[in-house]
């Protein structure tokens, strides 16, 4: 793997400290290194970072590192490596809140399919209250790679035939009570902006 | 006795209709009431959090106090994302003092009820604690005939929280299954993530993730594996027949979820277990699922 050599002057250390101001990530600065996150963590192999390499990243500042490595993508949220911290860091909140930030500041490859899929999910959620996933894949793949479409289509066949694929849009009643729950309270989010 | 308030959540109205069909046929012959939250929304899933991580709180609040609203005492989640995601939102409503006064402004500004503790339940859970091993040992008209299993519990429903069973090595999945008569397999990948959403994005990797879980239960001498949520239902029953074609293995196994088998145990008519939604092994179901063969044919 490539390495580059780390400069103390491109760190933000005023940004790792806001990090660990976010719900989950207080013990961001307590890290032990130990690397049980990693070493539970069932995607570390295909990553480029390990979670452990992020921590260390995040907590010296490297904001532009953490935030465009694939790392956070391949995060599938399962909570290994929060269960098995020996300092009991929620490094899975961490990972979300990386997620967030990288979209924010467009940091990820532009046709990356989870970013995208994240942001369709919840434009699609926040619109209707509720997922509809043909649609939901669709519009995913479409706006990263249509060919995925293609790969797809064979699984598809099999949910068709077996009565478990649904063309109907989900949406729920009190839509306009959605409007009211987000309008509530000040922006969401401001904090990592 | 006071209905379970439900949850469904939206897998179980679109890839995992077999779960809630044979969820609520398992509850009917237990005679355990269930009542359907009205015009519940998405619990917002792995992906709502990755773009807002207050409003996806608020999104989730919103069906605890439409359950609050209903006079649920007890919200059954079925799907292990919606459970950790209902869960998570009342644990960091109660601990983060902004998280909190936030939701709880926000279902104001709705005209929702402030929370105020709904429990949020897995049916695993509930058929465990509040059902027992005995009653369910007592009920059983039809014993299991079927292959061995591997029992899967996947991640989000055993972890972080450890409410539904042990994190590092739950077992009532398998002593509710060895309850009916099934033969459970050691499987020390039990709790291993299935990938989740990553066989959308980052379709070879979570197809490979699925791969290692079906090889290890072949590999254990498991015949099925038994899962509790529709994505882990979902991912390992899906995708193999590309990974036959991509791995040159024959693996053609069910995947079942642990209510069919329970429901056809504790004698719930098999048509409405939902097995007919199943893509892989359907074989071995057709098989194991019969009174008769002619029978058999009808519902796989
Ligand atoms: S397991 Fe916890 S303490 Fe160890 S390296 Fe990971 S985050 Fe740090
Ligand atoms: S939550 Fe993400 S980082 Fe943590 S173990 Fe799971 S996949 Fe790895």
């Amino acid at each position: 793997m490539l390495r580059t050599l780390k400069y103390q002057r491109e760190a933000d250390p005023e940004w790792a400290r806001q990090v660990s101001e976010r719900p989950g990530c207080e013990g961001l600065f307590s890290c032990l290194q130990c690397g049980a996150c990693s070493g539970s963590c069932p995607l570390s192999i295909y990553m480029d970072l390990t979670p452990r390499r992020v921590i260390a990243l995040v907590r010296e500042g490297f904001r532009r590192d953490a935030l465009s490595s694939m790392t956070i993508w391949l995060c599938a949220s399962c909570y290994s490596c929060a269960a098995n911290c020996p300092r009991q860091i929620h490094v899975t909140d961490l990972m979300y809140s990386l997620k967030r930030e990288a979209i924010r500041s467009r940091l990820y490859p532009p046709r990356l399919p989870a970013p995208i899929l994240a942001q369709e999910f919840y434009a699609m959620v926040r619109k209707h209250g509720r997922n509809s996933e043909f649609w939901l894949v669709l519009r995913m793949a479409l706006r990263s790679n249509p060919l995925l479409l293609l790969t797809m289509l064979r699984n598809g066949w099999d949910l068709v035939r077996t009565g478990r694929l649904s063309l109907r849009r989900e949406r729920i009643h009190g839509t306009s009570e959605l409007v009211a729950l987000s309008g509530a309270g000040p922006r969401p989010g401001r904090a990592e902006a | 006795m006071k209905p379970y308030g439900y949850f469904p959540g939206c897998s179980l109205r679109g890839t995992g209709a077999g779960y809630e069909y044979s969820l609520l046929a398992l509850f009917r012959v237990l005679d355990l009431p269930v009542e359907e939250i009205q015009d519940w929304n998405c619990c917002g899933a792995t992906s709502y959090m990755s773009i807002d991580e207050e409003s996806a709180f608020v999104l989730s609040a919103r069906n605890l106090a439409l359950a609050q609203k209903a006079g649920c005492k007890d919200l059954l989640a079925p799907c292990s994302a919606c459970y950790l995601v209902l869960r998570k939102t009342q644990d960091y409503v109660a601990r983060y003092p902004k998280i909190g006064s936030h939701v709880q402004e926000s279902l104001r500004a709705a005209g929702l009820p402030p929370l105020n503790g709904v429990r949020v339940r897995h049916p695993l859970e509930v058929l465990y604690s509040d059902v027992g091993l005995e009653r369910i040992r007592s009920r059983v008209v039809r014993p299991w005939r079927g292959g061995r299993v591997a029992c899967y519990y996947g991640c989000q429903l055993v972890r972080p929280y450890d409410e539904v069973d042990r994190a590092h090595n739950p077992t009532r999945m398998d002593e509710l299954l060895a309850a009916i008569g099934a033969p459970t397999v050691d499987y020390p990948l039990k709790t291993l993530c299935c990938g989740g959403a990553l066989t959308g994005t980052m379709h070879p990797i979570g197809v490979r993730m699925n791969y290692i879980l079906l090889k290890e239960a072949v590999r254990k001498g498991a015949q099925a594996v038994v899962t509790v949520c529709p994505l882990c239902q979902y991912n390992l029953d899906a995708h193999q027949a590309e990974i036959r074609r991509k791995t040159g293995t024959t693996i053609d196994m069910p995947v079942f979820f642990f209510t069919q088998l329970l429901g056809w145990a504790l004698g719930a008519d098999p048509e409405s277990l939902g097995l007919k939604r199943a893509i892989s092994g359907r074989k071995s179901i057709a098989q194991w699922f019969a009174k008769e063969s002619a029978e058999a044919d009808a519902y796989v």
